[in-house]
């Protein structure tokens, strides 16, 4: 434990600690560019030189171990001249191009020249004048003002794990690139806008649209994926217009995916914002009245075990409990949220949240993955495989077709007969773990390869006191808040095959989607189909009543991630036109009805929901969970596994509503006109 | 005596006498009133009237939407927004000033960092409609090509200065 004077206060710092460490423990600014705490250390911005006493000149405090006995100043003559110096070789070749910066009042250069610059130039050269690279459709570069910190390109090898950007050249003619012009390949390449101290490096869809100042800020999480990144929703009137990534060291660090971060513009396209319902084959519009009174009349009349319920992906803990609540008084059974049919079922809880959460990944040392591709489900617990990967002792295997990872993968085979051959290598570890993905669950022997996998990481010693190795890993936001609440059916109840087979027998008459796109709206058959959603995707074409409800942004709810951990989304901006708030919605259908639901507040119905469910009451807390049996031991159909997500950018019906999300997936299909990668090349006759 | 000093003025009108000299006096000597609207006094060259979005001389709009005057403006009278020209430059899609709720103040001229939103010497603009005061891009701009002359001659006048 070295100790040492940093401005007369002495601290102690960690072994292996770095001087600039030492200075933010002792509560002392060091201005930095290229240091950044979870990349590797570079030390060539210089910018965070301070006076090191009996050392002859200043040293680079990111870069130097703190040892015991050093005397540091940071506000010395010496150290000031030194970065007053540094900050003037910088601004050299950077232009004084702030007014049409998109970084412009929230950019490192600007404030710390501000606080530690010279007030004047004495360059009266040129500056040097860098081509602007393509890097794709999400981040825009303006190569002029690069300082060469190349915290861009470690972030790439390190964290996002693909080795694609790099410098070219040297001194004065270094250039950062991706060597051949191409779109970056990662699901995380908006982070390089965050990571990035200067304008070098800007999102392509929000250019010129905003400054940091004019946007209202709120704390939120996202609702795209399962993973439940914390997020920061800057919103202007009544547009989203920013996603950025809000630190959790638990679930996402500072990093967020860019589908959550782009697939924003989703959200002011193709929404309901009205109420529709369908005459003569057309959807007319018409007001809340009338179409709550369709809904509740077609209610009263239908007998509740032919109605149905399923609940879709993006839907939030209120509005599936108020649903749940609404079905239960009619007397139905027949309610869903597994749209595409996972073999999960919430008698345990252990049998379907990610036991071991994404921060305990850091503690395993081998790791199986079965029928998932955690880059396209969840690509930040991907990026927390990859970063267990870069310490050492990670072993990762997969079951299932070839993974495109962003780590060394053994590849034990393509179908569930490969599960039990890794099991020495298991038991080996110390801290083995295993995660199933929706690819081996939502298969009609679902069930049974769950209860393998289940009896597998018995054997494996993954299930100890401390230690709990078997992982779900979700796709769906609402997933583990529809387990959480027993969203699935009562008895003698139907599930989502089920009941789009009751749908074609005419069994079912009435069919209540709650934002469910994902089942086969063709396998509806005659029954009366009411949509309840916020965009017009594959579930409102074939409804007969639309009833427009809010997106994860613009309500107050609950979501579960897949870890089971509750969070809270917040509104940011109010729903469009006459789209309300979900849960209101169905309390309004409840008393049309004629059985009032009983709440009236939103406090009231979470009061409710935590009473019945204790869980969801323990907001940002994954409350451990208890093994017990689940799956059922049946035959297994030796097929290979199919992964669920193919297209990364629109698993959902706010990512197929995003052009932003259009326009990456049509690049990464090579298919976008334009784009140096897509099209046709030369050899193409 | 005093009685009699009053009574001997009083009788000769001397006031009145003395106070018509001044209004004679004044016919002869130069007026200090105007006969607004056909005459105009002198104004500064740092007179803040109706605002004007300039152009460079090639005809470019100099505007690059950084927002500074949006961010600076004391009472929220300015609204912009922006997005990438087809060329690529950053402009704005909308600049609106309601100068029903400008205060003059000139802040908007001295943040701009390349001399586009400016207010000029003209103070004649009242109009006969609320909404005709809620000025747009293209109202600006057509300011700002009306005075061009007046205002660059005013910058050059007051450049020294600054």
């Amino acid at each position: 434990m070295p100790k040492l004077t940093v401005n007369g206060i002495e601290v102690e710092t960690p072994p292996g600690a770095t001087v600039l460490q030492a200075c933010q423990m002792a509560g002392v600014e060091v201005p930095h560019f290229c240091f950044h705490e979870r990349l590797a250390i570079a030390g060539n911005c210089r910018m965070c030189l301070v006076e090191q006493e009996k050392a002859s000149k200043p040293v680079a405090s990111c870069a130097m171990p703190a040892a015991d006995g050093m005397v540091i100043h940071t506000d010395s003559d010496k150290a000031k001249k030194a970065r007053k110096g540094v900050m003037e070789f910088l601004l050299i070749n950077h232009p004084l191009d702030c007014p049409i910066c998109d970084q412009g009042g929230e950019c490192d250069l600007q404030d710390q020249a501000m606080a530690y610059g010279f007030d004047r130039g004495r360059f009266e050269e040129n500056k040097r004048a860098v081509k602007d690279k393509e890097l794709g459709p999400l981040v825009k570069t303006s190569m002029n003002r690069c300082i060469h910190c190349t915290r861009c390109i470690r972030f790439a090898t390190e964290i996002a794990g693909v080795e694609e950007m790099g410098a070219t050249g040297r001194g004065e003619s270094m250039e950062i690139g991706t060597y051949v012009e191409k779109a970056l390949t990662s699901e995380l390449s908006g982070n390089l806008v965050d990571v990035c101290p200067v304008g070098a490096l800007t999102s392509k869809p929000f250019a010129f649209v905003a400054r940091p100042w004019e946007m209202k800020k709120i704390e939120s999480v996202d609702a795209l994926d399962a993973v439940g990144s914390n997020i920061r929703i800057d919103a202007r009137g009544s547009q989203v217009l920013r996603v950025l990534p809000r630190l959790n060291e638990d679930i996402n660090e500072e990093w967020i995916s860019d589908k959550t971060r782009f697939a924003i513009d989703g959200l002011s396209r193709r929404r309901l914002d009205r109420p529709f319902i369908r005459k003569d084959g057309k959807l007319v519009e018409v007001s809340w009245q009338d179409a709550l009174e369709t809904v509740a009349s077609m209610m009263k009349r239908i007998p509740g075990e032919r109605m149905a319920a399923v609940a879709g992906d993006l839907v939030d803990v209120e509005a599936m409990y108020a649903l749940k609540a609404l079905m239960g008084s009619f007397g139905s059974g027949n309610i869903d949220c597994r749209p595409v049919g996972v073999a999960l079922d919430p008698s345990v809880r252990a049998g379907y949240l990610f036991n071991t959460t994404i921060a305990g990944i850091e503690q395993a040392d081998a790791c199986l993955l079965v029928g998932t591709n955690p880059r396209y489900e969840a690509a930040l617990v991907n990026a927390r495989i990859r970063k267990r990967y870069l310490k050492t002792g990670f072993k990762v295997a997969a079951v299932g077709p070839k993974l495109d990872a962003t780590f060394p993968v053994e590849q034990l085979g393509e179908g569930p007969e490969a599960i039990d051959r890794w099991t020495e290598t298991l038991k080996a570890a110390k801290n083995p773990m295993v995660i199933i993905g929706q690819g081996a669950l939502a298969r009609p022997d679902g069930a049974a390869i769950l209860a393998r996998v289940r009896k597998l990481a018995e054997e494996t010693g993954m299930i100890r006191e401390d230690w709990n190795g078997f992982n779900v890993l979700h796709t769906a936001a609402a997933q583990v808040g529809g387990l959480d609440l027993g969203f699935v059916p009562g008895k003698g109840g139907r599930d989502t095959a089920a009941i789009l087979k009751g749908c074609e027998a005419g069994e079912i008459e009435l069919v209540y989607l709650l934002g469910a796109d994902e089942i086969d709206t063709s396998r509806l058959g005659k029954a009366f189909v009411v949509y309840q959603g916020h965009h017009g995707d594959a579930g409102a074409k074939r409804a007969d009543v639309i009833l427009p409800g809010a997106a994860y942004t613009e309500k107050d709810a609950i979501y579960v991630n897949t870890e089971g951990r509750p969070q809270l989304a917040r509104r940011a901006v109010f729903p469009p036109g006459d789209a309300r708030e979900d849960w209101k919605i169905l309390r309004a259908l409840s008393d049309m009805a004629g059985k009032k639901l009983p709440f009236d507040s939103l406090p009231q119905l979470r009061k409710q929901i935590v009473e019945a469910h204790p869980v969801i009451g323990a907001v940002d807390a994954v409350t451990p969970a208890a093994w017990g049996n689940f799956g059922k031991e049946g035959p297994v159909d030796p097929a290979a596994f199919v992964y669920p997500i193919e297209d990364f950018y629109r698993t959902d019906a706010i990512g197929r509503a995003s052009p932003t999300m259009a326009e990456c997936a049509a690049v990464k299909a090579g298919v976008a006109p334009g784009t140096p990668m897509g099209g046709k090349t030369g050899t193409h006759g | 005596m005093a009685f009699l000093d009053r009574g001997a003025r009083s009788l000769l009108l001397s006031e009145l006498v003395s106070g018509l000299a001044l209004t004679f006096r004044h016919m002869f000597r130069p007026a200090v009133t105007l006969n607004y609207p056909y005459e105009k006094g002198p104004i500064s060259p740092r007179f803040r009237g109706e605002h004007a979005l300039r152009r460079y001389a090639s005809g470019e709009e100099r505007c690059i939407a950084c927002k500074l005057c949006e961010a600076v403006c004391p009472a929220l009278a300015i609204t912009i927004e922006a997005e990438p020209r087809d060329d690529g430059s950053r402009r704005t899609t909308r600049y609106d000033i309601d100068m029903t709720k400008c205060i003059y103040c000139g802040f908007c001229q001295e943040a701009c960092p390349v001399d586009a939103i400016v207010e000029g010497p003209n103070f004649e603009f009242a109009t006969e409609t609320r909404e005709e005061l809620f000025y747009n891009k293209d109202k600006l701009l057509s300011n700002g090509d009306r005075w061009e002359a007046e205002i660059a001659n005013n910058l050059a006048l007051d450049a020294p200065y600054r």
